[in-house]
C-alpha cells in the first residue's frame, strides 16, 4: 500500500481544498434538497473527495480521443467540479429542472455527462462502465503516439462483482493489444447494506495480477496520496498505453443514498478533516479561515439552491425528445 | 446473384471502405474463420474478441461514443439475452443525456428457426429488439435489402440491430434482386470473394465493385401484390408468407404481403394502406406469441381501422414455450409453417361479417 510521504506544493493542496469542501458542500446542499423536498432522490460521494477531486485536476480534458474519457459513476461528484463543472448545474439535475444540462430533468441526481469533456453518461447500473471503457481505450490508443488520451473507469468494490469489472481487465490486456485504460475501484467497504468482507475473499487490486495488469492499493482519505498515486497511474498508463488498476480505500460519510437516511455517519474517516487538520499544522490557513471558507460556500449554495427551486420544470411533451439522434454528434470535430 | 451472406460481406466491405467502418467486431469474424456463416470473410476491420456478448456490446457502445464507427456481431441472438441492460444503455445513451451523446454502432446477429438448430440456435429477437425504445431495427429478407439495409445501419447516427434470418442466409435472391455492380455469374463472385477451404492464410478477396446502394430505414416493401388479404411479415416469415400466398392463390384468394423490413421504426403507412385496401390483415412472425411485435401491430390496427376491417385480425407467431425443439416435429409445431398460413389467408378472405 502506497502511504505517506508525499508531499504537495502549499498551492496544489489548497487547490485541493477549494474542490474537496466545495464538493462536499454540493453534497450536503443536495441532500438538504432532497429532506426538504426538492428532489426525489439523492447518491454522491461524500468521502471520496480526496480521491475524485485529484482525479478531476489530473484529467486530460477535452474532446475526442486525443484526450481522456471518463465512466464515472454516480459518487463522481468531486471529480466534475474539479473538472470545472458549475455546481449549479448539480442543483438543476436534483431539482430536475429542463435546464438540467446533463438530463433534462430526466436522471438522480450526481448522474454527470458531457460530450465536451468526454463523459460518458452516468448509469445506475452497477458496473455497466467496465464493459464500456475497452472501446474508448481502444479509439485513445489509435489517436496515435502522440496523443496522451486515456480512459478512466471507476465503480464501487460491490460492483466489482459484476462480470462487466472481469470484461475490462480482459478485454485491457489482450495479448499484444493492450489498451491505456485506468480503471479505478473507490473500495468504501460497502454495497448498500452488505459489508465487503462478507462478499469478497479477494484483495480487489489483486485480480489485476492475474493478467499482468500493474496495480496498487492507496488510502483514499489522504489527498496527498491519492494525487501522488493518481499521478504515477496515469503517467503509467498514458506513457505505456497498457491498464493499470487502482483501489482506493474511501469511506461513505452519508451512508448508501437518500434511501438509507443519508445521514452523517461518525465512526469513518472524514477526508476532508484530515486535510484541514494537515493545512492547519503546516499553517497555510488558520481554522477560523476555513471556517470561514466552508460557511460561505455553504451559503452561496443554499441561495442557488433557492433560485433553481424557481427554475421551470421539463413538460410532459419533452418525452419523446432526443428518442433518436438526426446528427452524429460524435462524429462531428 | 449473391446469397444473403455475401451481401452481407460484400455491405460490410463497402463500410470499411467508403462509409468509415472502424471495426468489425465479436466471436471469430476475423481470420482464420471470418464468421461462422462466412459473414466477414475477407473484411480488413474485423477481428475476434473473446467469448464475451457483454463486453462485444460495451466495446462497441464505447468505440461508438469515442468516433468510431463499429459493427458488432453477436454469434447467435440466443446470447445476446446477457446483454439486455447494456442495448438499453445503448439505446438510452441520447436521451438520457438529452441529446448531447449519440451512439452509432451496427449489431448484427443470425436470428430465427429453420435450420434445426435446437433450443440455443434457434431463438428469435424480434420482440424483444422492439422493446428496448432508442434502436432501430431492421431484419432483410433477401440479398438486395440485407445490402442496403447494412449500409443503411452503418451510415445511421443511432444504434441500429441488424437481424439476420439465419436461414435464408444462403438464399439467394431474384433477378429483381441484384445488387448493383455485382458480377452476373454467381461462380465468379464465388471465386472472388468466398475464401478457400484449408489454408486461406494467402488469401485476398477480390471484391466488385458494389454500389453505395442505401435502403431508407423505415420503408417496407410490396413482397407481393394482391386484393382479398394482407400478411405483413418479414424476415424468414415473409418467405413462408408468399408461398402461403401462392398456395391460397391457387383456392381464387388474392394475397398481398408485406415485408416490412424495418420494425423499428415501422412503415405504418404501408400497413395502413395495404389494409385499407383488403380490409383483412395477419400479422406473421415466429417469435414466441405472448407480447409478441405482431401483437403491438394488430392493437393499432384494431384501433385506428376497426370500422374498415371485415374479419377480425390474427397474429400466427411462434408457441409461447422456452426453446424450438430439436426434433423435425417440435420444430414445425412450434413455428407458423406455410399449411397453416395458407389456412388463415382462406379463412380471413372468405369470412363474412
Amino acid at each position: 500500500m502506497l502511504t505517506r510521504n508525499c508531499t504537495l506544493s502549499p498551492s496544489l493542496l489548497l487547490k485541493l481544498y477549494d474542490q474537496m469542501l466545495l464538493a462536499r458542500c454540493l453534497e450536503e446542499r443536495l441532500i438538504q434538497m432532497h429532506k426538504q423536498g426538492d428532489g426525489f432522490f439523492w447518491v454522491g460521494g461524500p468521502g471520496e473527495e480526496a480521491l475524485n477531486a485529484s482525479l478531476g485536476l489530473l484529467v486530460h480534458k477535452g474532446r475526442g480521443p486525443e484526450y481522456d474519457y471518463l465512466h464515472l459513476h454516480y459518487r463522481s461528484t468531486a471529480t466534475l467540479l474539479a473538472m470545472g463543472a458549475d455546481p449549479v448545474d448539480a442543483l438543476r439535475q436534483m431539482k430536475n429542472t429542463a435546464s438540467d444540462p446533463y438530463s433534462r430533468g430526466r436522471n438522480f441526481c450526481n448522474h454527470y455527462s458531457k460530450r465536451a469533456w468526454n463523459v460518458l453518461p452516468v448509469s445506475s447500473t452497477i458496473g455497466v462502465q467496465f464493459a464500456m471503457a475497452p472501446g474508448t481505450a481502444l479509439a485513445n490508443k489509435r489517436a496515435g503516439a502522440a496523443s496522451k488520451g486515456i480512459t478512466i473507469v471507476q465503480g464501487g468494490d460491490a460492483g466489482t462483482a459484476e462480470g462487466d469489472f472481469s470484461t475490462c481487465l480482459i478485454w485491457s490486456s489482450l495479448p499484444g493489444r493492450e489498451l491505456p485504460c485506468l480503471m479505478i475501484v473507490t473500495n468504501n467497504q460497502w454495497g448498500i447494506s452488505t459489508p465487503a468482507a462478507h462478499m469478497h475473499a479477494e484483495r480487489i487490486a489483486s485480480r489485476a495480477d492475474a493478467f499482468g495488469i500493474r496495480n496498487a492499493v492507496v488510502d483514499g482519505n489522504d489527498v496527498e496520496v491519492c494525487y501522488t498515486a493518481l499521478s504515477h497511474a496515469m503517467d503509467y498508463v498514458r506513457s505505456t498505453r497498457r491498464p493499470f488498476l487502482l483501489e482506493a480505500n474511501v469511506s461513505r460519510l452519508y451512508g448508501h443514498t437518500s434511501a438509507s437516511g443519508a445521514n452523517r455517519v461518525t465512526d469513518e474517516v472524514d477526508c476532508l478533516e484530515l486535510l484541514e487538520e494537515r493545512i492547519a499544522t503546516l499553517g497555510l490557513l488558520t481554522r477560523d479561515r476555513m471556517r470561514q471558507q466552508r460557511a460561505d460556500c455553504t451559503h452561496q449554495l443554499r441561495e442557488s439552491a433557492k433560485l433553481v427551486c424557481e427554475e421551470a420544470q421539463p413538460s410532459g411533451e419533452d418525452i419523446y425528445r432526443d428518442v433518436f439522434a438526426t446528427r452524429d454528434l460524435v462524429h462531428e470535430q | 446473384m449473391a446469397t444473403m451472406v455475401q451481401a452481407m460481406r460484400l455491405a460490410l466491405h463497402v463500410g470499411e471502405e467508403r462509409f468509415g467502418v472502424t471495426d468489425v467486431l465479436g466471436q471469430d469474424v476475423g481470420p482464420p474463420l471470418g464468421g461462422i456463416f462466412t459473414q466477414t470473410q475477407g473484411i480488413k476491420t474485423a477481428w475476434n474478441t473473446p467469448l464475451d456478448e457483454r463486453g462485444i456490446v460495451g466495446t462497441a457502445i464505447g468505440l461508438a461514443m469515442a468516433g468510431q464507427r463499429p459493427v458488432a456481431e453477436i454469434q447467435f441472438c440466443d446470447y445476446a439475452f446477457n446483454s439486455i441492460d447494456l442495448l438499453k444503455l445503448a439505446g438510452g445513451m441520447c436521451w438520457s443525456s438529452a441529446g448531447d451523446w449519440n451512439c452509432p454502432m451496427v449489431l448484427m446477429m443470425p436470428v430465427g428457426s429453420g435450420i434445426r438448430g435446437s433450443i440455443y440456435h434457434s431463438h428469435s429477437f424480434d420482440a424483444q429488439a422492439t422493446r428496448i425504445p432508442g434502436w432501430k431495427v431492421v431484419m432483410p429478407s433477401n440479398p438486395l435489402d440485407a445490402y442496403g439495409l447494412m449500409l443503411a445501419a452503418i451510415a445511421d447516427p443511432n444504434p441500429v440491430m441488424y437481424l439476420a434470418p439465419k436461414a435464408l442466409l444462403r438464399v439467394r435472391g431474384t433477378a429483381a434482386q441484384r445488387i448493383p455492380g455485382e458480377p452476373e455469374d454467381q461462380q465468379a463472385l464465388s471465386k472472388m470473394i468466398d475464401a478457400p477451404l484449408g489454408d486461406r492464410s494467402a488469401w485476398v478477396p477480390r471484391w466488385p465493385d458494389t454500389s453505395s446502394l442505401v435502403l431508407p430505414i423505415g420503408q417496407a416493401r410490396v413482397a407481393r401484390e394482391g386484393t382479398d388479404v394482407t400478411v405483413v411479415s418479414y424476415g424468414r416469415m415473409a418467405h413462408i408468407a408468399l408461398q402461403a400466398a401462392e398456395r391460397a392463390a391457387n383456392e381464387g384468394v388474392d394475397a398481398e404481403v408485406i415485408d416490412l423490413r424495418t420494425l423499428i421504426p415501422y412503415d405504418w403507412e404501408a400497413i395502413q394502406e395495404s389494409i385499407r385496401k383488403t380490409r383483412r390483415v395477419l400479422f406473421l412472425n415466429e417469435d414466441t406469441e405472448v407480447t409478441n411485435f405482431g401483437e403491438h401491430l394488430l392493437r393499432r390496427a384494431v384501433e385506428e381501422l376497426f370500422y374498415e376491417l371485415e374479419a377480425p385480425p390474427r397474429v400466427l407467431a411462434g408457441a409461447h414455450v422456452p426453446g424450438i425443439g430439436l426434433a423435425d416435429a417440435l420444430e414445425r409445431a412450434s413455428v407458423p409453417q406455410v399449411d397453416e398460413v395458407a389456412l388463415s389467408l382462406r379463412e380471413l378472405a372468405r369470412h363474412v361479417p
